[in-house]
């Protein structure tokens, strides 16, 4: 078994992992709300493994459905925020030095101010919740994405081999086809892999500041800055378990971007 | 019927704008092997930059056939070879597909090239320069070509290889009445096979 092989496999597992924690987290998004003040604050237990809540709330399906509306969420914004960047990216990279100047100043700018504020701002303009959130984290995630599609375009755009297909009379479709496509697409997908951790991390962060989604949403940010009342008199897994469990989604989604980076890197691509 | 330079005059934009051509004028006739020589940096593969449509000049223009050629569209009767072939190969891109880019090649070609079929299947990064060099050349040989400028296209490449490269190009050169264009740093190589040499003169 080679490591093209172990890569492939490990993508494998690791998405039908995540993909069982988006299902399995929409099921039991209505027993994790259930209260039942005859079971608070149980440790965990065989029978509940994360412990229970001072409102009797399994605290396992809370975390699973949490993990399920973060990964959700990561999604949505990732792949808004991709598509933001490439039309803008491609845009600086194929349209003039005006509309190359006005986008770069646009991605400056952005990425100028510190994530987790903007997402707050934005936020707090669409009105907290859902939206406020998702538009936040995808408004906010685009740019070192854009940069990386227009630098990876324009250095294309100069290069002696497509300068060469220019004047051999190869047509705009087919280079872009031929040589652009091939570059820039694996740089892409491995950019658009690894935004989930950035916006899933950014989605709890804000939840649990107070400015992302409602409380009464059983998202992994409510669970945590919840738990930090309790925290102090010795409800220690209210915390642990959620905020573990998150890391983990994270680590996996940025293990299967790193996968992917090599898998699709060109000097590995026929080995 | 000519490739010609009149009073070109070029530098790449930046902070110093900096000329490198300054008035540089030079024709090239189906045929004729031009051989061009000057101390690098003077601007020799700027040149072959322009007179191959690659860039615009600032003043002064670049003429084929009485045709301003940045304006050609489609195959450009007149190819660049680049000194560095591995450059001018898509990395990404098998070495037949990168061949067969523009159109069908002749395989007289490839087989006076010596360019071997097996090694149609293979990426860039699994050839030398000097076997790159040949995909180049015969990329640059479509039907419609009638000049070539090769810019020290031998430079890095071993004698032996050097001596079959320039045997190929002479020969085609002479069957099809191919104008060269040819830069180099080596004195005993454009005396061997250029017709006439010029040499650049200093830009700004």
């Amino acid at each position: 078994m080679n490591g093209r092989k172990g890569t492939l496999i490990f993508w494998g597992v690791a998405s039908l992992i995540l993909f069982c924690l988006v299902v399995i987290g929409l099921f039991v998004e209505e027993a994790a709300t259930v209260t039942d003040f005859s079971r608070t604050n149980l440790p965990p237990s065989l029978q509940y493994p994360f412990g229970t809540d001072w409102m009797g709330r399994d605290m396992f399906q809370r975390t699973l459905a949490g993990l399920s509306l973060s990964i959700r969420i990561g999604l949505l914004t990732a792949a808004v925020s991709a598509a933001v960047a490439f039309v803008l990216g491609l845009c600086a990279a194929t349209l003039g030095s005006r509309v190359d100047a006005c986008i770069s100043w646009c991605i400056d700018w952005v990425m100028g101010i510190p994530h987790i504020l903007l997402v707050m701002l934005i936020s707090i303009a669409c009105g907290r919740g859902f939206t406020g959130v998702v538009v936040g984290v995808a408004l906010s995630h685009w740019t070192s994405l854009a940069r990386l599609v227009r630098g990876e375009i324009l250095q294309l755009r100069q290069a002696p081999y497509m300068l060469a297909a220019e004047k051999l009379g190869v047509s705009r479709l087919k280079q872009a086809g031929r040589h652009v496509m091939p570059h820039v697409l694996p740089q892409f997908i491995t950019g658009l892999v690894l935004l989930f951790p950035h916006a899933i991390l950014h989605e709890a962060s804000v939840t649990f500041l107070g400015f992302g989604l409602s409380s009464e949403q059983p998202a992994i940010g409510v669970i945590l800055s919840e738990s930090m009342r309790y925290l102090t008199t010795g409800k220690w897994w209210l915390a642990l378990f959620p905020g573990l469990s998150l890391v983990f989604v994270v680590v996996l989604f940025s293990l299967l971007g790193d996968g992917l980076r090599r898998w699709l890197d060109p000097a590995s691509a026929h080995r | 019927m000519s490739l010609e330079a009149s009073r070109v005059t070029f530098g790449y934009g930046g902070r110093k704008k900096q000329m490198i051509l300054q008035d540089i004028s030079l024709s090239l006739s189906p045929g004729e092997r031009l051989g061009l020589k000057a101390p690098s940096g003077r601007g020799k593969t700027t040149l072959c930059r322009l007179l191959a449509g690659y860039e615009k000049p600032l003043s002064g223009q670049v003429l084929l056939d009485g045709v301003p050629l940045y304006k050609w569209r489609g195959a450009c009767p007149v190819q660049m070879i680049w000194q560095h072939p591995e450059t001018a190969v898509d990395p990404l891109l098998r070495l037949g597909d990168t061949l067969r880019e523009a159109g069908p090649i002749d395989p007289k070609i490839l087989e006076r090239l010596h360019i071997e079929k097996a090694w149609m299947d293979r990426y860039p990064s699994e050839l030398s320069g000097g076997e790159l060099q040949r995909f180049c050349l015969a990329r640059a040989l479509q039907p419609t070509t009638e000049y070539l400028l090769c810019d020290e296209i031998t430079a890095m490449l071993d004698l032996v290889t050097q001596a079959q490269i320039w045997k190929f190009l002479l020969q085609t050169a002479e069957k099809r009445g191919l104008g060269l264009l040819i830069v180099s740093h080596s004195d005993a190589l454009l005396e061997r096979v250029c017709t006439r040499v010029e040499e650049l003169p200093e830009g700004m």
